[in-house]
């Protein structure tokens, strides 16, 4: 057992309006320079949608993530490293900035500088970021939200579907779904990166770019399954979601986390075992993977794994902020989160807690009491559209796995409902999800009134390490040219 | 002249060559790099770059097959000076075509496409004017010369002299003879060679070829020490605010 820690983090769908400040404050943070503009660390997409880049959950297409070969060994889809450095010239799996979105920039200076006396309002032209052509806007990162345009119904998930969904307005259902990198256990970006400046810290499970050692293969940005690696194409390096490794080394949580205004995300520390990772992407059956990912997780309670982690050099504060991680808590205890497309074998670290609205708004549209578990449990079995939507995108099509946890979900409110209104303990509820009152109210109380603390539960770096402050007067890392400074910041290049 | 041009100019171009990449490596890690442009076109790199790269990787090998091995020792193994001929002029016309095909496709790609002629720098367009100028007069040598017209031995006078610059016994006279487009391919390759550090093509030095046996999931450390805690975010946030009143 050779035993890790991973920072990682939780997103509670229900809970997500699809304000896109999480995207807006990251890009603010990351993102606002020249070569980035098209690139969006945190996305929030609308579900079911094409998503950003366009397709990206069609691999069939983009070759991203790992695959199981005829003998059964984990390769990468897009092949192993001979074939892939015989493509090196040329990369075939490549998404086009068209498949993200030509960035566009206007020229407000014609607002100020318009004479005066013109019969026409003065009106701010959309200028190409890359050609500097005036250009129409014709797609962009959330060009689909809430459903809007006519994309929905190409959703790659909505094919691999066996009942088929009309996009009829009576009939449709929708979600936010927000996206960062997934700091995964088994990164294929990191194993395609030909020249090894990819990474995964050994501290905190953190998947980085060495900027220095980057050589511009583009690789990583085909192997990414969740297309979560883009290219800068101002300074020629992969870029991608950092984590905000500086404020969690700092004990903080990350910017989207922060600034979400639904207070749905949660991040903490998990616990697990290096050597087990291969075994556990390797599951031929796509729905065990979901169970085995769980298993590669190791409880700090066990004092086999706390004793482990100390002779592994592990500090206290993060064995402790393991015991009270709310994502241990999320995917493991409850077992309500859910990885995102775990066919993908890559072990994904940012889980989500499924959205149960799509399956209110079908039980309300059938006529049922949407508050109702029974009722709600109903349209769970009955009612496939939702179910087998949410299972294509979160348990490799496995339907029960979802039901599972929508149930979960549906008891809780039931049963605080009858424990507020009239004291009463649902306990036939209790035996259906198989948990304790006990479990459902700490469950309750850490999806709907979690504080601060409870939710974002972040060591700080090892104190050790922490008291040598010459790093800080060595200046900040990623103050740099190209790079997001933080103490100086570079006026980003004029293009209109 | 002669010892300017046939000593003076290879040794100052090597010298720039070594120290350029000492001097690039050490100072800019950051700006070595391939900088790819596929992601703004793809569709004519995906037929040029391979074309271009393969030809080079054809051409570069006939130039050291051509410059570094004596004449002597072929005559010794036993090979014909005919098929050496075929050889070093199919070998050299079709790897040269590739070249100039993929070279052509790389360089009307940064003429037409808005995209890639914008992030297009001023080094780059050097680059690309002294490859087309070499690979020109190459051509010229390959196909005008030794192809289509009488033929030049430049085993016998080039490539000994470019085998004496590394034996510090450069035998500048062997050059005067030869013929013009050959002069001035040889000097542009030594020139081409003093550029080549402060271009892109430093990524040559790059090529991936540890990918094939290296672990797939690569772990790092931090290399630094990571900064000083900082107090509890909720003591961040609630500081300054009346402990009473700061309901969540």
């Amino acid at each position: 057992m050779r035993i890790r820690a991973q920072v990682a983090m939780v997103m509670n769908l229900d809970k997500c309006i699809g304000c896109h400040t999480c995207s807006v404050t990251c890009k603010q943070t990351w993102t606002n320079r020249e070569g980035t503009e098209y690139v969006w660390f945190n996305n929030v997409e609308t579900k079911p949608g094409i998503g950003y880049p366009k397709h990206y959950e069609d691999q069939e297409r983009w070759k991203g993530g790992w695959k199981l070969d005829g003998k059964g060994r984990l390769v990468l889809r897009s092949g192993g490293r001979a074939k892939r450095l015989s493509r090196i010239f040329a990369n075939p799996d490549l998404p086009s900035i068209d498949d993200y979105y030509e960035p566009a920039t206007f020229d407000k200076d014609i607002l100020v500088t318009a004479p005066a006396g013109l019969t026409d309002t003065p009106v701010k032209r959309p200028h190409s970021a890359l050609t500097g052509e005036p250009m129409a806007v014709t797609w962009g990162a959330n060009w689909e939200d809430s459903l809007g345009g006519q994309s929905g119904q190409d959703d790659p998930n909505l094919a691999r579907m066996a009942t088929k969904v009309k996009f009829e307005f009576e009939k449709t259902f929708m979600f936010h779904l927000p996206r960062i990198c997934e700091h995964c256990l088994n990164p294929a970006c990191v194993s395609a990166c030909p020249s090894g400046a990819m990474y995964k810290r050994e501290e905190d499970g953190i998947v980085l770019v060495d900027q220095d050692r980057c050589r511009g293969w583009r690789m990583c940005v085909s192997a990414c399954p969740y297309k979560k690696v883009y290219v800068n194409h101002a300074t020629g390096k992969a870029e991608k979601c950092t984590f905000c490794f500086p404020r969690i080394e700092a004990g903080q949580p990350t910017v989207c986390s922060e600034t979400c205004v639904g207070r749905l995300r949660y991040l903490g520390i998990v616990l697990y075992d290096e050597d087990a990772v291969l075994a556990a992407a390797s599951v031929e059956d796509e729905h065990e993977l979901l169970d085995a990912q769980r298993a590669v997780f190791l409880d700090p309670d066990d004092p086999e794994v706390e004793r482990a982690a100390r002779e592994a050099g592990m500090a206290d504060e993060w064995i402790d902020a393991a015991k009270r991680s709310p994502i241990r808590k999320l995917i493991s205890e409850y077992k309500i989160a859910l990885p995102l497309h775990p066919e993908y074998r890559t072990l994904p670290m940012v889980w989500y807690v499924p959205p149960l609205s799509p399956v209110l708004d079908a039980a309300g549209a059938a006529g049922r009491d949407d508050t109702d578990a029974d009722d709600v449990f109903h349209t769970i079995r009955e009612l496939r559209i939702p179910v087998e939507y949410l299972a294509e995108l979160f348990t490799a099509g496995d339907t029960d796995a979802v039901s599972g946890v929508l149930m979960k979900l549906a008891a809780m409110r039931s049963y605080m409902r009858a424990r507020t209104l009239d004291g009463t303990v649902a306990e036939e509820l209790l035996d259906s999800i198989g948990m304790t009152g006990e479990q459902v109210e700490a469950m309750y109380r850490l999806l709907a009134i979690a504080k601060y603390d409870e939710r974002y539960v972040i060591p700080a770096a090892h104190a050790k390490e922490a008291a040598a402050l010459d790093a800080q007067a060595a200046g900040c890392s990623l103050d740099r040219e190209g790079g997001p400074g933080m103490m100086t910041l570079t006026p980003v290049r004029g293009r209109s | 002249m002669t010892t300017l041009l046939w000593v003076v100019l290879p040794y100052a171009c090597l010298a720039v060559f070594a120290a350029g990449h000492v001097w690039r490596w050490r100072h800019d890690q950051f700006g070595w790099t391939t900088h790819t442009s596929q992601l703004l076109e793809s569709r004519l790199l995906r037929l040029g770059s391979p074309l271009f790269h393969l030809g080079a990787f054809g051409v570069i090998g006939g130039h050291a097959m051509g410059l570094l091995i004596p004449e002597s020792l072929t005559e010794r193994l036993g090979v014909p000076e005919d098929a050496y001929h075929v050889v070093s002029v199919g070998g050299g016309t079709v790897t040269g075509l590739m070249l100039v095909a993929g070279l052509s496709l790389l360089i009307a790609r940064r003429f037409v496409n808005g995209r890639v002629r914008r992030v297009t720098t001023t080094m780059d367009k050097v680059l690309y004017a002294c490859l087309a100028a070499m690979v020109v007069l190459g051509m010229t040598a390959t196909v005008g010369k030794n192809l289509l017209g009488g033929g030049y031995d430049y085993r016998e006078t080039i490539a000994v002299w470019f085998r004496g610059i590394f034996y510090f016994h450069p035998h500048s006279e062997l050059m005067t003879g030869a013929p013009l487009v050959y002069q001035l391919h040889a000097l542009g390759g030594f020139l081409f060679l003093a550029l080549w550090p402060f271009t892109r093509l430093v990524h040559v030095w790059s090529a991936p070829m540890a990918y094939l046996w290296r672990p797939y999931v690569v772990y790092r450390g931090r290399r630094r020490p990571a900064p000083a805690p900082q107090p509890a975010p909720a003591a961040v946030r609630d500081a300054g605010r009346d402990p009473v009143s700061s309901g969540h």
